[in-house]
């Protein structure tokens, strides 16, 4: 038989009793303002044993509600209203007091967001990962014991001495380790993980991911892994669960998911991101249309149906149900088979300028340099940073934390005065170093949009008054003249004049940071700097804020310098890549070079972290150790204490190399010449 | 750490410094001769003069307030107007009075408010905290004369329960003087609790809604575990120095209740002198009042940095 | 967010679906003024305010005897018919001195605590924005006078000044300053790092506007939570004030003043003379802070 076997419908999750966890037809509800609120939504799933499944959504998709309900940690005002939850065969919601603190201490564990704030900043470390065995049961002595045992098996080095440390002197990656530490010290069946690494630099979260990977399979725990990122899932879950509002759209094995999606979301989802080297040359970014339904909004038909592009009128007057696809694979959707060849919501074609001549510089930063003094030491965030803007081109600048990005960007704007030395050059002209002394010409050209928009757009003030504000003290423009351009502002953002009367909270994240886009362009900017400005976004929102950031660009020929932490990003939209590691550039080049190499051993390490969605694993590089702090650098290369190409003859720790123009446009500051480093990197670059 | 606390020490120092110059100038500057206040307005002009002479008005302001200042640190607190007499043991005894006063409200409210304020913020939402809430709130500021004379009536009046004066007979047991004290203390523990319990209350819910709170609840530790172990340690932390700058009030406390209940304290002393125009007086119940409170929150911030393991112990690897 | 009560089954921290359930902004004064009328707390409080401001103002017209007839023949009478609260040393109707005597404390309270705000919110605008030298110097005044007890200040600036509705108002409002100016300035602190206001120095506003037009709407909340507190310790300030005889001078009916002047007697068993104005003064503070609790309970949420 070569057909494959009818779609069950309204099947049922396969469970066998060893099941680690058994989510059955679970609703959440949350009682807000008299009202309530259906969070979750008929969310069925199993995780076997041993195994590891991913949950994936944006926000308000009700992951993280589903974790604290198995936890049965939710808030006063939240239940599960519907449904049954098991771990290890047990009913967790029919549990008593007794049981659950039982079910916490042994059988399911959880590592959430924040590794700092986790952690009793009052209580050594030590005798916190100590509890943990404590509660199981040991005596004192040997839970200390034990606990420094495990503080070594999450490869914390010298774990004696961290065990006696506060929380406060641990970096994030280190606190992260320690709560890992915590949550395995149970040897649980059941291991949580919420958002781990999201708040983590970029080598960090692929070392404690994989540290993650290599105990689990050492211990045989299950892993259910929540996150919003589609690599880092692909990358450590066998199986995934895409939520979308608080209902599971589609279930089944990762690889399979990823590759054929069967569910308009999640072809939708998979779309938005910039995949396999995609660059803005290649054209734009697919978006989903329309709006995540708020949470608990009355909803007829499919939930989705409001931004398919396959929605008809059946879609929306009846809830489709959970369909078996055979293989372990689920969806929720009357037209599955026709999911893979879902219409675009935005064209694909995207008229990019050719750039003709040579390159006009329109900024340049020479010798920039800013130490701070704090408490007696002096911190130097940036060190001798030479570098040059051209006009209509995304100048990337990366790097991980004390790389100096934010604070570069904060100079050239100047929001910090960089030290004495440095200069700053608009058009061939210097400029003023601190903000406030610089004219209205010079503070109209160089604009900024921030990342977080809650703190950038003042949240007492109109839409109107916040664009008009810009457009009167950098465009120069009052009266008619002003309340055209605001509305002329607010389109080419793709908002409308109706929004004009609304304040930020009534707006959603993804319309904040358009409002922060138009007035950036208020006065016709030539320098944009975009400080992480979809960071803070889910990721179908995210992607119709770059469509628009590169739009904007070539209509109005402006130069980005675009920030971020997230390198598909940043290879998606950029034309030259500038990378940084403790407050000194290490490389700058074309985006091509920089992420295929030959490149800087830092760079090759960065690229290497990052987790891809296409399943084909790039060679790892590991690093060793902790980024330094910027208040004592190590000797010579700041990075050869963690360089995995070290040169013999101790070169690299006494002598810090220059940056110097290895090829034609392309700068590099390793003492190991490019051709060597071409030969070196050759096998490693065919993988990207 | 040791920068830090010398920062705080020098940081007080100069505060302590600028008061006695706020002090010394409405003291000696603002009533205008006190020659004349001394003598009296049907003394002689002439003899007003003499006597100007010899307490060393003519002089420069600067000079004067140099011997003021080091006769003070000496001991020698100058000569009350009112008595003629040296300033001194007026002073020292009204202080050791009022210690004895503060000192029983102190033991009664700060064990008090710690504890309504951590079972508010247990209970918090519900009745039991509106009321320890508001009736804090309430407490703490109603006039120390108002709840006293309330007390007064129904303890001391009708019931004939507790002493109606604050001062005991000489030589009196320590039992006897704690009794007579009782009464007097209590309006000044009602305008402390407020402040200090909703400080401990605050605090306590903070920490009740922390990440650290969450992991430790996860562990599988019980709820009062939780709450002895991690909650109360990093929520107390916070109440100590406001407790300590509830000297303040305290000491304008002791003035309302020490004259209502005719105690012979540091503010009754210093109300008195006001009342007279005895700037010497005045001016050394005044800048005593403000070493207190300088002392006491010093010693607050002391006890915090030693506390709190951030300051401690300074930053990360 | 409802502060949740930690128990093994209850968790605390709302995850990202509540907030977003949650997420509001910035209330108008009409919703404000709505959930106010519904709070029992703000509305027993605003009652008995209503009823002292409606005695401070009419008071004369409608108390039974005038405040200031002394009658010598009945003096200490205790309470019957005539005189519902009794009489006090010389004679005079306490229920209508209590009356009246509303009107000094609930004019000059409300008057130094506006004065109060406005300073101390300037005082706090200006530490707050700009920060360094300026912040440390004003700190310092500011700590100094903040180092002896608001009373004893009180009490020394108007024995030198002379007691009167004007300087009282004056000087409780300047001692009420530095402490309100703390609360603004920690407001204003982190403001001030928010990115709007680096949005603003990169379109060339200056200062002036940055503070009023920029930060002062974002810390409005706390400064009014603050002024409706403060009002309370005004209350406590100018009736202990005029307790200890500094307040408007006699015979003008004054709760404080009539304590002082009768509280001798009170051990020869007349205690309604001191009673029933300490009876006002509690009712006056305890309503002053039901409101204080339904404005901060509604504009928390």
């Amino acid at each position: 038989m070569t057909a494959p076997a009818a779609p069950i419908e309204h099947a049922q999750p396969v469970t066998s009793p060893g099941d680690a966890l058994v989510v059955d037809h679970v609703d959440v509800t949350y009682r807000v303002r008299g009202h309530d609120r259906l969070a979750v939504r008929d969310v069925s799933f199993r995780v076997g044993r041993g195994e590891s499944f991913g949950l994936v959504g944006e926000s308000g998709s009700g992951k993280s509600t589903l974790a604290l309900g198995i936890e049965r940690y939710l808030p006063r005002n939240g239940r599960v209203s519907a449904g049954s939850i098991s771990v290890n065969g047990c009913d967790v919601l029919a549990m008593g007091p007794e049981a659950l603190r039982e079910l916490r201490a042994k059988t399911v564990s959880m590592v959430y967001q924040e590794p700092g704030t986790a952690l009793n900043p009052s209580i050594r470390v030590g005798r916190q990962v100590a509890e943990v065995f404590e509660v199981a049961g040991l005596h004192s002595s040997e839970a200390f014991e034990r606990a420094e045992a495990m503080l070594a098996k999450v490869q914390i080095s010298d774990p004696g001495r961290v065990m006696r440390r506060y929380p406060h002197q641990l970096s994030g990656g280190m606190a992260q380790r320690v709560v890992v530490a915590m949550a395995l010290a149970s040897d649980p069946s059941l291991l949580i993980l919420d958002e781990p690494t999201t708040a983590l630099d970029a080598t960090v979260e692929a070392e404690v991911l994989d540290l993650v990977a290599g105990l689990r399979s050492e211990l045989d725990s299950s892993v259910l892994f929540i996150s919003h990122n589609l690599a880092v899932i692909a990358k450590m879950c066998e199986r995934v669960g895409v939520l979308y509002a608080g209902e599971l759209v589609e279930e089944g094995p990762a690889r399979h998911v990823f590759d054929h999606p069967r569910h308009p979301y999640t072809v939708g989802l998979l779309r938005c991101i910039p995949r396999g080297g995609l660059r803005k040359d290649h054209g734009r970014l697919d978006t989903i249309p329309g709006f995540l339904p708020s949470p608990g909004a009355q909803r007829v038909g499919c939930i989705f149906a409001s931004r398919c592009a396959l929605a008809d009128d059946r879609c929306r007057s009846e809830a489709p149900p959970m369909t078996d696809l055979g293989d372990g694979r689920r969806v929720s959707c009357f037209h599955h088979d026709e999911a893979a060849g879902l219409p675009r919501s935005t064209p694909v074609d995207l008229a990019l300028p050719q750039r003709s001549g040579p390159p006009e510089s329109v900024v340049r930063l020479g010798s920039v340099s800013k130490t701070f003094t704090t408490r007696g030491e002096r911190v130097q965030a940036l060190v001798d940073v030479d570098l040059e803007l051209h006009r209509g081109e995304t100048l990337g600048l990366v790097g991980e934390s004390g790389s100096g990005k934010t604070t570069l960007a904060r100079a050239l704007l100047g929001l910090i005065v960089p030290d004495p030395g440095s200069s700053i050059e608009l058009n061939g002209e210097p400029v003023a170093a601190d903000v406030r002394g610089r004219n209205r010409e010079e503070l109209k050209t160089l604009q900024i949009v921030f990342q977080n928009p809650d703190s950038a757009l003042n949240r007492r003030h109109s839409v109107r008054r916040l664009i008009g504000r810009a457009v009167t003290k950098l465009a120069g423009l009052s009266g008619e003249a002003r309340r055209l351009r605001v509305i002329e502002l607010v389109e080419s953002v793709r908002m409308e004049e109706r929004h004009l009367v609304l304040r930020p909270s009534q707006l959603s994240g993804g319309l904040k940071q358009r409002v922060a886009i138009a007035r950036a362009f208020g006065g016709e900017p030539r320098v944009v700097v975009c400080d992480e400005p979809t960071s803070a976004l889910d990721v179908s929102v995210q992607a119709a804020i770059l469509n628009l950031l590169v739009d904007l660009q070539v209509a109005e020929q402006v130069t980005y310098l675009f920030i971020s932490h997230d390198l598909r990003v940043v290879g998606y939209l950029s034309d030259r890549i500038a990378v940084m590691y403790l407050g000194r550039l290490m490389e700058v080049g074309s985006a091509e070079i920089v992420f295929t190499g030959p490149h800087h051993p830092y760079t090759e390490a960065l690229v290497s972290s990052v987790p891809t969605i296409d399943g084909v694993p790039p060679t790892r590089i590991r690093l060793s150790g902790e980024i330094p702090s910027t208040a004592s650098p190590p000797p010579g290369c700041v990075f050869h204490t963690r360089c995995p190409r070290v040169l013999d003859g101790g070169i690299c720790e006494r002598a810090e190399p220059p940056l110097v123009e290895v090829e034609p446009g392309h700068l590099m500051r390793c003492h190991i010449g490019v051709e060597e480093l071409r030969r070196l990197q050759a096998p490693a670059a065919d993988n990207h | 750490m040791a920068a830090y606390l010398l920062k705080r020490v020098g940081l007080s120092i100069v505060t302590l410094f600028l008061l006695s110059i706020v002090v010394f100038y409405a003291g000696q500057v603002l009533p205008g001769d006190p020659g004349r206040f001394i003598l009296g307005p049907l003394a002689a002009h002439s003899a007003v003069l003499t006597l100007d002479r010899q307490l060393g008005v003519e002089r420069p302001l600067v000079d004067q307030y140099w011997t003021w200042i080091s006769g003070f640190v000496h001991g020698n607190m100058g000569t009350s107007y009112e008595y003629q007499a040296p300033v001194e043991p007026y002073i020292t005894s009204a202080a050791v009075q009022s210690l004895k006063l503060a000192s029983v409200a102190f033991v009664i409210v700060v064990p008090l408010s710690i504890l309504g304020g951590v079972v508010a913020a247990l209970k918090a939402g519900g009745p039991i905290d509106r009321i320890i809430s508001i009736g804090g709130l309430s407490g703490s500021t109603l006039p120390e004369f108002v709840s006293g004379i309330i007390l007064l009536e129904i303890f001391a009046v009708a019931f004939h329960v507790l002493p109606a004066t604050a001062t005991s007979p000489m030589g009196s047991s320590v039992v006897t003087q704690l009794d007579h004290l009782i009464l007097p203390a209590i309006p000044l523990v009602l305008v402390l609790f407020g402040y200090v319990s909703r400080m401990a209350r605050a605090g306590t819910i903070e920490a009740l809604a922390s990440d650290y709170a969450r992991t430790a609840a996860l562990k599988g530790l019980r709820r009062s575990v939780v709450i002895r172990r991690h909650v109360l340690r990093n929520a107390l932390l916070p109440t100590i120095t406001v407790i300590a700058t509830q000297m303040g009030y305290l000491i304008g406390g002791l003035v309302v209740v020490e004259t209502l209940f005719n105690y012979q304290g540091i503010g009754s002393l210093v109300l008195g002198a006001v009342n007279s125009k005895d700037f010497p007086m005045l001016e050394a119940g005044v800048l005593l009042i403000g070493v207190v409170y300088m002392l006491a929150t010093l010693l607050a911030d002391i006890s915090y940095s030693l506390l709190n393991p951030r300051i401690r112990l300074g930053g990360g690897e | 967010m409802i502060p949740g009560r930690l128990s093994d089954t209850v968790g605390v921290i709302p995850p990202t679906e509540m907030r977003v359930l949650e997420a509001a902004g910035p209330k108008s004064p009409r919703t404000v003024s709505q959930q106010l009328l519904r709070s029992p707390t703000f509305l027993i409080g605003a009652a008995i305010v209503v009823f002292w401001i409606v005695c401070a103002v009419f008071g004369n017209s409608f108390a039974p005897h005038n405040p200031l007839a002394q009658q010598l023949l009945a003096t200490n009478a205790t309470l019957s018919g005539a005189h519902l609260f009794g009489t006090d040393q010389l004679g005079r109707d306490v229920l209508s001195r209590v009356i009246v005597g509303a009107h000094n404390i609930l004019v000059i309270a409300p008057m130094a605590t506006l004065l109060g705000t406005a300073l101390g919110t300037a005082l706090g605008l200006v530490m707050g924005y700009f920060g360094g030298t300026v912040d440390a110097v004003v700190g310092r005044l500011v700590e100094t006078v903040l180092a002896l007890p608001v009373i004893i200040v009180a009490v020394l600036f108007v024995r030198a000044l002379g007691p009167s509705i004007p300087t009282l108002v004056v000087v409780i409002g300047f001692v009420f300053a530095p402490l309100i100016a703390r609360t603004v300035r920690a407001a204003v602190l982190v403001e001030r790092d928010l990115d709007y206001v680096a949005a603003a120095h990169l379109r060339g506003d200056k200062a002036p506007h940055i503070m009023f037009v920029e930060i002062l709407p974002n810390v409005l909340p706390p400064i009014l939570v603050e002024f409706t507190v403060r009002i309370g310790y005004a209350i406590f300030t100018v009736a202990t004030l005029s307790f200890l005889g500094l307040g408007p001078p006699p015979p003008t009916p004054d709760w404080g003043a009539d304590i002082a002047a009768n509280y001798s007697v009170i051990s020869a068993g007349y205690w309604w003379e001191t009673l029933f104005p300490a009876l006002a003064i509690a009712s006056l503070v305890v309503a002053v802070n039901l409101i204080a609790d339904g404005v901060e309970s509604v504009l928390a949420q």
